[in-house]
């Protein structure tokens, strides 16, 4: 390459190569430093080498597996609604409304999760669903401050994430394989399970892990919708870093989150690897 | 016929609960959750609160300068990184990728001990060196300029991503046609290259503002005293439900999916090939 131009090239990275530095990878080795460090008594920082606050983190146990159980949930349950609304738009959906169907899917994903989730609360609170049920003679239930209410907000606030990346899968196949299918004799629903669901894995599996990782550090819906009864890491590590200002424990925590993550993924990436070729690159604006 | 009805249903799923937030801003009722007739009071009442005013110049501006600092620096890292190759692409590369997918509370809490414990060390030394016919030295503390910081660390990173896959998808020829013709570096830029990735560049431009008018995890730890919008509306919301809240809703809303429409218009303008007869 052109070396007369190299240094040019390098002053145009560097301003974005600095902040990343100072803003990014420092600060998650402080978080990393932190975790093995001592509380001190103002809740700052004392330098130390131990594993306590790791062999702490049981404390925090609830969190976790709240965590662990309702992150995956979601993203199943995000797919299972996503995938026929993704089938709709990529194969049924008329191509003259295509676009606009596809840019009401994305706008509501980029608009404030606080205000869409704060909705909730007066829908599934004491005078939305549960008074029409009570109408209807279904008596005494309650939502709100429920793991239901925060499923329902996890699926309504990740939706548009996993119907985007199975769109994608589904609408770049070729549509000639499907009829291929149909004049072999295949019935639609063997169409559906040896040609389209295989081909769209890709798009699933980039959906799921997408709506998973961020599923993984939610902290608004349980905080909205959970009422403090329902709570992730996400709600542990506000109350230790802004309440409690628990440093060093709390940035074990949070390397714990980020750990779990990782291999998580690379687990769920490996086996979808192995099942069915390349990952997608999605585009998500 | 069936799918269609889900599609329906579930577009409703996506757009009644924002629905539900403008109706009951124009509701004349006390109580959040009756309607009592139209009435525009709760939007005057927003307008004269001074908390809430205060929390709408503070996410403005720092939504603005963090769009601005983000398009332009990562327009200008895109642009370089077209003639990076090897350990040093990968790194920056790995870079963008942890920024973008470490959730948003990992950043905040990161920025915030980081930050406070520089401050911690920089302080004492600053005020050190000032010189004393200069007064007080300042002290450096959580606020508008770190949340700024904050913001545009990840919406950088957003900008490069988009910038990028436009100068991927760019016609080359022309850039090579304009060096044949003698232009120089610089007025290639200008005339060739900067018109095919300005669309690229506001949407990225957009959708930072956007990202950082809504955010609320990461400003929530590292905005120090301030009190950004979102911000503002949670702590409300841990007051009680109010009509108050819903016009604030409904006005971030009504910013976001302007600025939206506009990135979406932006990005797909020039996505489509030319219609060719046929």
């Amino acid at each position: 390459m052109a070396t007369k131009s190299s240094w040019a090239h390098r002053l145009l990275v560097l301003p974005a190569a600095l902040w990343l530095l100072v803003m990014l990878v420092l600060p998650l080795l402080v978080v990393f430093v932190f975790s093995f460090g001592e509380r001190a008594p103002a809740g700052g920082y004392i330098p130390a080498f131990s594993f306590d606050n790791y062999l702490n983190l049981p404390a925090r146990l609830t969190a976790f597996k709240n965590t662990l159980i309702l992150a995956p949930l979601g993203t199943f349950a995000a797919l299972l609604i996503a995938y026929p609304l993704a089938y709709y738009l990529a194969i049924k959906a008329s191509v003259k409304i295509r676009t606009t169907l596809l840019v009401m899917i994305i706008v509501p994903f980029w608009t404030s999760i606080l205000i869409r989730t704060y909705a909730w609360i007066y829908i599934l609170g004491g005078r939305g669903i549960p008074q029409l049920l009570d109408w209807i003679g279904i008596e005494g239930v309650r939502l709100i401050n429920t793991p239901y209410a925060v499923l329902i907000g996890i699926i309504y606030g990740y939706l548009p994430l996993m119907v985007f990346p199975i769109y994608v899968s589904l609408e770049k196949f070729d549509k000639r394989l499907l009829e291929a299918s149909e004049d072999l004799g295949a019935t639609p629903m063997k169409t559906f399970r040896d040609v389209t669901l295989p081909l769209s894995i890709p798009g699933i599996a980039t959906g799921c892990m997408l709506v998973f990782i961020l599923l993984m550090g939610e902290f608004l819906i349980p905080a909205l919708l959970g009422g403090g009864k329902v709570f992730f890491v996400g709600n542990a590590l506000v109350d230790l870093f802004l309440q409690s200002r628990n440093w060093t424990y709390g940035s074990a925590v949070a390397a714990a989150l980020v750990i779990i993550m990782l291999v998580t993924v690379s687990i769920y990436m490996k086996l979808v690897m192995r099942g069915a070729g390349q990952r997608e690159d999605v585009s998500l604006i | 016929m069936g799918m269609r009805i889900y599609a329906i249903v579930i577009y409703l799923f996506l757009y009644l609960p924002i629905g539900i937030i403008v109706l009951f801003s124009f509701n004349a009722g006390r109580h959040a959750s009756d309607f009592h007739g139209f009435s525009v009071k709760w939007y005057g009442k927003v307008l004269s609160n001074p908390f809430a005013m205060d929390a709408l110049t503070t996410s403005l501006t720092v939504a603005f300068v963090t769009a601005l600092l983000a398009s332009v620096f990562g327009t200008m890292a895109a642009l370089g990184l077209q003639q990076f190759k090897g350990r040093l692409r990968v790194l920056f590369d790995a870079a963008i990728y942890i920024a973008i997918m470490i959730p948003g509370i990992v950043i905040g809490i990161a920025t915030l001990i980081a930050l406070v414990t520089a401050f911690g060390y920089l302080n004492p030394a600053l005020a050190a060196a000032w010189p004393e016919w200069l007064g007080d030295a300042p002290r450096l503390k959580m606020g508008r300029v770190s949340l700024i910081a904050a913001h545009t660390m990840f919406t950088m990173a957003l900008v490069i991503v988009i910038v990028r896959a436009r100068i991927a998808g760019m016609d080359r020829t022309l850039i090579e046609a304009s060096a044949d013709l003698y232009a120089t570096p610089m007025g290639t830029f200008r005339q060739v290259t900067l018109p095919q990735i300005f669309p690229a560049v506001l949407a990225g431009f957009l959708l930072s503002f956007t990202f950082s008018f809504d955010d609320f995890i990461i400003a929530f730890f590292v905005a120090g005293s301030e009190t950004t919008l979102p911000i503002y509306v949670f702590s409300s919301i841990r007051r009680g439900v109010t009509p108050e809240i819903n016009a604030i809703g409904t006005m971030v809303l009504a910013v976001s999916l302007s600025l939206l429409i506009a990135a979406q218009v932006m990005l797909r303008r020039r996505d489509r090939p030319a219609p060719t007869e046929s």
